[in-house]
C-alpha cells in the first residue's frame, strides 16, 4: 500500500511537471500581455521596458526554471490583469466553482440515478424510452446553445430565474457560498442543470446497463428463489452492487466537470475560475492561465491517487490481481 | 464475454483466404443479413431511423457541391445585402434561400451542408485518428506487458482524469503556435482533428488491452507464436479482429463527441475559420441573433447538429447493445 | 458561533435588501476596471469608472466640455507656464484635506514607471508649490492642449498613500498587492465599498461631497457587475436584474427598444474604425504578388477603398448604427469637417484601378482582424473580404482574440499586412491622429501607431506646427491641409465611427457622453 502511494506520488511529479511544461509552451503563443496592459498611448519605450520588467525576453528555460522556481515556493504571480496575487485569487473564485460542480453532481446523481433504475427495471414501457431518448437529446446540443436557450426560456421569457452570477452569497470567512440564500439557489439552478446535464444522462445509462447485467446474475436468481420481494432484490442487491463503479465514474467525471464549468460560467457570468481562466486566456494573462492549469492538474492527480486507493481498500480481488500481474 | 463469439466468427474468417474477393463479400453480406446484429437492427425502429437520418446527412454532406445552390466558402459569392434574409415561408422569405440566409448573406441551406462537411470530417478524421493511436497502444500494452505496458498506460490514467476539452485546448494552442501563421488557416481543420484525437484515444487503448490480455492467452494466439509468427502479424491478423467490436462503438460515441467537441471549441474561438464555418461555428454565430429575432441563424445548424449527434449516439447505443451478448 | 455568524450574515442580507428600495443603480458592462488605482492604466472603461470615485483638476461635462473641478480657475502666466487655483475645503473619502501638496504627490507618482498616464504630463518639467491652493506647472515647450486630457488624471491623496504604502502604482513583476487595487480614496461624488474583481464592485454616495448642492443624481448606492457575454448581458437588462447595460449589440437594439420597460440610448462614438496597409515593405509579408509591394502603389489603396460598400456594412452589420467615415477622425474630434466625401463604393473603378496598376487579376493578401474588440469586428472583417472577392482581391482572413492580435500587429512585431483597427485621439484633437497615425515613424514616439509606415514629410512639418501653434485659426487651417494630404494618398481605409449603445430601464435616465464614459453624477431614477 505505502509502496502504491510512493510509486503514484512520484509519478504526479511527473504528471505536473509536464503540465507545467505544456502550460509554459502554450504561454509563448497566447499573444502579448503588453500590448494590453498599456493604454494606446503608451510609448514604444515604456512598453519595451514594461516587457523586460515581466521577463519575455529572457531564454525560454530560464523562464521555464523561474517560472517552476516560483511555483513550488507557492509564489503564483500577480494577474496582469487585475493585478492582483494569483494565488489569492484563486482561492477566491474556487468556491464558486466547487459549488457549482458539487449542486451539478449531485444533481446528475439524484436524478441520474432513479431514472436509470426505473428504465433497467421497466425496459419496455414507454416512460423509460422518453427518458433515454430525451437525455440523448440533452447531450446532443452544445452546452453554450443549452445555456442560453435556458437564459432566454427562465430569465427574459418567463421571468423566473436570475440570467447571472451567484445571487447573494454569504462570506463565513474560509469559504462564500451562495447556498445559504434564496437567491443564491435560484441562480445556481440553470448553471447546475447545464453543467450536470451530461453527467445525468451519462450515470443514468450506467446505472441501466449496469442493473441490467446484475439482475441477469445468478446471486440475483437465488435471492430471487430465495424468496425476497422484487423490492429487497431490486434495491437491497442489486443496486448494491451497481453502485460501486457508478460512484467511481462520478468521481472520475469530476474532472469533466470542472473543464466543462469554463463554458457554464462563462454563459452564466458564473464568478469561478473557469471564467477567470477563459479571461486569462483572451488577455493573455500568463500567470493565472498557468496557475489554473497547475492547480486542475493538481486536482486531478489527487483524485486519481485518492480513486487509486480506494479501490485497493474497497476491492480485495484488486490487489490480487496485482500481484498476480507483477508476478508475470 | 463477447470475445468467444468473435472468436468463432475470427475462426472462419480463417478459410476466407480461399475464396476471390467478390465470393468473400457476398459471403461476408450474407453472414451479416444473417445475423442477429442485422435482426436486433431491422427489429429496432428507431436504430433504423438513426440510421436513415445519420447516412442522409453523411451523403448530403457529401455531395454538397453538387446539390446546394451557393458555395458559401467562397466569399465572392456571397452578398452581404442578402444577409438575415428569413426562411422561405416568413415574411421576406425568398425561394432563392430556402433556410434563410446568416449575417454574411451565406445561404444557410448550403452552409449548413458546407458545414456538415467540415463537422463530419472533423469527427471521423479524429475518431480514426485517436482510433489508431489508441488501438495500437492498446495492443502493444496488451501484448507486450511490463514495462511498456506500465507506461502506455499510465499515462492513459492520468489523461483520462484530465478533461477532453482541456486537453484539446492545449493541444490547439500549442499547435496553433508552433506552426506559421500564414498556413494556419488552410491547416486549421487539421489541428483540430489532431487535438480532438490526441485528447480521446485513450478509451480505445483500455479496451484493446483489456481484450488482447484475455485474447494472448487463448490457444490459437500461443499457437501462431509456436509456429513463429511475427508479433505484430499475430497482433494484427488474430488479436485485432476479436477487439474489434467495442471499439466499432466506442468509436461510434466518440464521433458523436468529437463533433461536439468541435462545436465547443469553436465557441472557445479556436475553431475552424469562420469563413470556412463549421456546424458548431454556425452555431455560435448564430446564437447572437437569437434575441435579435433572427432565429434561424441558429436554430437550423442546432438541430442539424442534434439530429446528427443524436442518430449517431443511437446507432452506438444499439451496436453497444447488439454486440453484448449478455443482454440478449 | 457558526449560528451566529449566519445570523449576523443574514442580518446583513435584510439591510442589504431593505436599502436596495432606496435609489441604487445596478449595472452591467461588459469587462471589469482593472484596477481602482488610476494610474495603473490608460484605458476608456477603467478610468470612466474611477471618474465616479477620484477627480481631477478638471472635469467634463455631460457633453464633454471642460469645467473647473479640484481646480476652481486656471490661467497661463507664461506661454510654459500655467497657475491651478485649487478649491478649498475639498476632502477626501477618508477625511484628509485636498492641498497643493497632493497636486505635487500626484503629479510625482503618475510619472513613476509603472505608471500607464505618464502621457498625461509629457510636456511637464515640473511643479511648483506656491502656496496651500496655488500651484504651477512648467512646461517644457508651449503646449496649447496641455490640460485636454487631464479630465481624467485623477488627483490621490499624499497622506493615504504614504500611509498604505501606495506611493508608485502597482507593478507588473512584484510578489505583492498594491493597496491601491483594491481600494480607493478619492474626492469625488460616490466612495467604494467593496470591490471583487470580475464580480462585483459596490460604491455609495459620498454625503460630504463638495458640489452635492448642485448634485443632479439621486443615487445612494451603485452595484457594478461586468457581464462578458452579449447575450447574458443583455438578458440581465431585459429581465430587470441590472437598470442599465453596456454595449447592446447592435443586433439586439431593436429588441431592447421594442421592449416596454428598457430603451437603447445611442451615441456616435468618437472611436473610427479603419484598415490600415504595410506600405513601408518592398515585399509584403503575406501576400502573393513577390518581388514588389502593390500597396506602395497609391492606385493600389484607392482601389481597395473603392470595393468596399459601406453602407451595406453600415446596413447589415451595424444595422444603421454606423457612421461611414471619410477621414480618420470623427465628428466631435476637433478638426473634422463634414463637407468632405469619401471615394464612392465603385467595383468597376477598383477593378479599372487595379488593372491599371498592374493587377487586372487582382492578387491575395492576408488580412488581421480582432475578434473581440470592436462592434461586430469580425464581421465587418468578413464582409470586407467578400467585397474584395469580387474586384479579384482575395483576403485570407485571420480572425484572433486581442491579445494575439494586438501583440502580433502592433510595433514592434508589425507582422501583418492588412489590419483592421480603431483608434480614438484621447485629446479630442486631430493632433493626435495626424501625429500617431500619419507621421514618419521614428524612436521619438512620432507615428507609433502608424503601423502602415505611411510618411509624408509635409504632413509631418504641419504635425510638428499644429503642436505649438496657438493662433486658433491659423491652426485649423493647417489641420484642413494636412487632412487634404493624407485622405488624397488614401494612408488608410477609414470605415466607420461606430455608435455607443447603452441600455436603460425606462425608470432610469442617464447622459450619455460621446467618449462612453458612464458618469453615474447624472443618472436618476424614478
Amino acid at each position: 500500500m505505502i509502496a502504491l502511494i510512493i510509486r503514484r506520488l512520484i509519478q504526479s511529479i511527473v504528471v505536473m511537471l509536464t503540465v507545467a511544461l505544456i502550460a509554459f509552451t502554450l504561454f509563448r503563443f497566447v499573444g502579448d500581455p503588453v500590448a494590453q496592459m498599456v493604454g494606446q498611448d503608451t510609448s514604444l519605450e515604456d512598453r519595451a521596458q514594461l516587457r523586460e520588467r515581466l521577463g519575455l525576453n529572457d531564454p525560454v528555460p530560464l523562464q521555464f526554471a523561474r517560472y517552476v522556481g516560483n511555483t513550488v515556493k507557492g509564489n503564483f504571480g500577480i494577474s496582469y490583469r487585475i493585478g492582483r496575487p494569483v494565488g489569492a485569487l484563486l482561492a477566491e473564485r474556487l468556491p464558486a466553482t466547487l459549488e457549482l460542480s458539487f449542486v451539478a453532481a449531485l444533481f446528475a446523481l439524484l436524478v441520474g440515478i432513479p431514472m436509470g433504475i426505473y428504465t433497467a427495471l421497466h425496459p419496455e414501457r414507454w416512460l423509460s424510452k422518453a427518458f433515454l431518448t430525451i437525455s440523448l437529446i440533452g447531450i446532443s446540443l452544445p452546452t453554450f446553445l443549452i445555456g442560453i436557450l435556458l437564459i432566454l426560456l427562465f430569465g427574459v421569457v418567463l421571468g423566473w430565474l436570475p440570467t447571472f452570477g451567484r445571487g447573494a452569497v454569504v462570506d463565513l470567512g474560509f469559504w462564500t457560498t451562495g447556498l445559504l440564500s434564496v437567491s443564491g439557489w435560484k441562480s445556481i439552478l440553470m448553471p447546475a442543470f447545464t453543467l450536470g446535464m451530461f453527467q445525468l444522462t451519462l450515470i443514468m445509462r450506467l446505472v441501466r446497463s449496469e442493473m441490467l447485467e446484475v439482475l441477469r446474475t445468478d446471486f440475483i436468481k437465488f435471492a430471487r428463489a430465495r424468496g425476497l420481494t422484487p423490492r429487497a432484490v431490486h434495491f437491497g442487491h442489486a443496486l448494491k452492487n451497481t453502485l460501486v463503479p457508478v460512484i467511481t465514474i462520478t468521481g472520475l467525471q469530476l474532472g469533466g466537470i470542472i473543464a466543462f464549468a469554463i463554458i457554464t460560467e462563462t454563459v452564466f457570468q458564473w464568478p469561478g475560475m473557469g471564467l477567470l481562466f477563459l479571461q486569462a486566456i483572451q488577455f493573455a494573462d500568463i500567470p493565472v492561465m498557468s496557475s489554473y492549469l497547475v492547480l486542475i492538474a493538481l486536482f486531478f492527480v489527487i483524485i486519481n491517487l485518492i480513486v487509486d486507493i480506494l479501490y485497493h481498500v474497497v476491492d480485495p480481488r484488486l490487489r490480487i490481481e496485482r500481484q498476480v500481474g507483477a508476478g508475470q | 464475454m463477447w470475445s468467444t463469439r468473435a472468436c468463432e466468427s475470427s475462426a472462419k474468417s480463417g478459410r476466407d483466404s480461399e475464396m476471390t474477393p467478390l465470393e468473400r463479400v457476398r459471403d461476408s453480406a450474407d453472414r451479416l443479413l444473417d445475423s442477429d446484429v442485422y435482426y436486433s437492427f431491422r427489429s429496432s425502429r428507431v436504430t433504423v431511423v438513426a440510421a436513415a437520418i445519420t447516412a442522409v446527412l453523411f451523403l448530403a454532406a457529401l455531395f454538397a457541391p453538387w446539390i446546394t445552390p451557393q458555395n458559401p466558402f467562397d466569399p465572392g459569392s456571397l452578398n452581404l445585402l442578402d444577409a438575415f434574409t428569413p426562411p422561405v415561408w416568413a415574411d421576406g422569405g425568398s425561394w432563392k434561400f430556402i433556410l434563410g440566409t446568416d449575417d454574411q448573406g451565406r445561404d444557410l441551406y448550403s452552409a449548413i451542408l458546407y458545414g456538415s462537411r467540415v463537422s463530419l470530417f472533423v469527427g471521423f478524421a479524429s475518431v480514426t485518428f485517436a482510433m489508431i493511436l489508441g488501438v495500437g497502444l492498446g495492443l502493444l500494452a496488451g501484448y507486450m506487458g511490463g514495462a511498456v505496458d506500465s507506461i502506455i498506460m499510465r499515462v492513459a490514467d492520468v489523461q483520462i482524469s484530465f478533461p477532453a476539452i482541456l486537453i484539446a485546448l492545449l493541444i490547439n494552442g500549442v499547435l496553433r503556435g508552433i506552426l506559421p501563421r500564414e498556413q494556419f488557416n488552410d491547416v486549421a481543420v487539421f489541428v483540430l482533428v489532431l487535438s480532438i484525437g490526441l485528447a480521446s484515444w485513450v478509451q480505445f487503448a483500455r479496451t484493446v488491452r483489456g481484450s488482447t490480455m484475455v485474447e494472448k492467452n487463448k490457444e490459437y494466439v500461443q499457437a501462431a507464436r509456436v509456429i513463429g509468427r511475427h508479433p505484430v502479424s499475430i497482433m494484427v491478423r488474430h488479436v485485432l479482429p476479436n477487439v474489434m467490436g467495442p471499439v466499432l462503438v466506442i468509436g461510434t460515441i466518440g464521433l458523436a463527441v468529437a463533433i461536439l467537441t468541435e462545436a465547443t471549441l469553436s465557441f472557445l474561438g479556436v475553431g475552424v475559420p469562420s469563413t470556412q464555418p463549421s456546424l458548431g461555428t454556425l452555431i455560435n454565430i448564430g446564437q447572437n441573433f437569437l434575441f435579435s429575432g433572427e432565429w434561424w441563424i441558429v436554430i437550423f445548424p442546432g438541430a442539424t447538429l442534434a439530429l446528427l449527434v443524436l442518430a449517431v449516439n443511437l446507432l452506438g447505443d444499439w451496436l453497444r447493445d447488439a454486440l453484448n451478448p449478455k443482454l440478449r | 458561533m457558526r449560528f451566529k455568524t449566519l445570523a449576523v450574515a443574514l442580518a446583513v442580507t435584510l439591510v442589504l435588501g431593505v436599502s436596495a428600495q432606496a435609489k441604487e443603480l445596478r449595472f452591467a458592462f461588459q469587462g471589469d476596471a482593472n484596477s481602482m488605482d488610476p494610474y495603473n492604466l490608460n484605458e476608456t472603461f477603467t478610468l470612466g469608472f474611477l471618474g465616479n470615485i477620484y477627480e481631477a483638476l478638471t472635469r467634463r461635462t455631460a457633453d464633454l466640455t471642460i469645467e473647473p473641478a479640484l481646480a476652481t480657475s486656471w490661467e497661463v502666466i507664461e506661454p510654459t507656464r500655467w497657475r491651478f487655483h485649487l478649491r478649498r475645503g475639498v476632502k477626501f473619502h477618508d477625511g484628509r484635506d485636498f492641498t497643493a501638496d497632493d497636486v505635487l504627490f500626484s503629479f510625482e507618482r503618475v510619472k513613476s514607471e509603472t505608471s500607464d498616464l505618464k502621457t498625461r504630463v509629457k510636456t511637464v518639467k515640473e511643479v511648483i508649490k506656491i502656496d496651500d491652493y496655488t500651484v504651477d506647472f512648467i512646461t517644457t515647450v508651449p503646449d496649447p492642449i496641455l490640460i485636454a486630457e487631464w479630465d481624467t488624471w485623477y488627483i490621490m491623496s499624499k497622506g493615504w498613500a504614504e500611509e498604505n504604502g501606495a506611493v508608485t502604482p502597482q507593478s507588473a513583476t512584484g510578489d505583492d498587492e498594491n493597496f491601491a487595487t483594491r481600494n480607493a480614496n478619492g474626492t469625488g461624488p460616490f466612495r467604494l465599498v467593496s470591490r471583487e474583481a470580475d464580480v462585483r464592485t459596490v460604491a455609495e454616495v459620498n454625503p460630504d461631497w463638495w458640489d452635492n448642492a448642485n448634485k443632479e443624481h439621486n443615487l445612494t448606492k451603485i452595484t457594478f457587475t461586468p457581464i462578458g457575454s452579449d447575450p447574458t448581458r443583455v438578458a440581465a437588462l431585459l429581465s430587470g436584474q441590472v437598470d442599465m447595460a453596456y454595449p447592446v449589440p447592435v443586433q439586439d437594439m431593436k429588441r431592447v427598444d421594442s421592449n416596454a420597460e428598457t430603451s437603447v440610448l445611442v451615441g456616435p462614438e468618437l472611436r473610427t474604425i479603419f484598415i490600415g496597409m504595410d506600405q513601408f515593405r518592398d515585399e509584403l509579408l503575406y501576400s502573393d504578388v513577390k518581388g514588389k509591394n502593390p500597396f506602395k502603389d497609391v492606385r493600389v489603396r484607392k482601389a481597395l477603398y473603392q470595393a468596399i460598400d459601406i453602407e451595406a456594412i453600415k446596413e447589415k452589420v451595424m444595422r444603421g448604427l454606423s457612421t461611414p467615415s471619410a477621414m480618420m477622425i470623427g465628428a466631435g474630434v476637433h478638426g473634422f469637417d463634414p463637407a468632405i466625401e469619401r471615394f464612392p463604393f465603385d467595383p468597376e473603378a477598383s477593378k479599372a484601378l487595379l488593372a491599371e496598376a498592374g493587377y487586372p487579376n487582382g492578387f491575395r493578401v492576408g488580412l488581421d482582424c480582432p475578434n473581440d474588440r470592436y462592434v461586430n469586428d469580425e464581421a465587418i472583417c468578413q464582409a470586407v473580404v467578400s467585397m474584395m472577392a469580387k474586384v479579384g482581391v482575395t483576403l485570407d482572413l485571420n480572425a484572433q482574440t486581442k491579445g494575439l492580435f494586438f501583440g502580433k500587429v502592433l510595433r514592434p512585431s508589425l507582422d501583418y499586412s492588412m489590419y483592421l483597427l480603431g483608434w480614438t485621439p484621447g485629446s479630442f484633437d486631430s493632433h493626435n491622429v495626424i501625429y500617431g497615425l500619419h507621421g514618419c515613424p521614428d524612436d521619438s514616439g512620432k507615428g507609433q501607431f502608424n503601423l502602415g509606415g505611411y510618411c509624408n514629410v509635409e504632413v509631418d512639418a504641419l504635425a510638428d506646427k499644429i503642436l505649438s501653434e496657438t493662433d486658433v485659426k491659423v491652426r485649423d487651417g493647417m489641420i484642413t491641409e494636412a487632412w487634404a494630404k493624407t485622405i488624397a494618398e488614401v494612408s488608410y481605409l477609414p470605415l466607420h465611427q461606430q455608435a455607443l449603445a447603452w441600455g436603460v430601464r425606462s425608470n432610469v435616465s442617464v447622459k450619455q457622453r460621446a467618449d462612453n464614459q458612464f458618469a453615474w453624477r447624472h443618472v436618476v431614477i424614478q
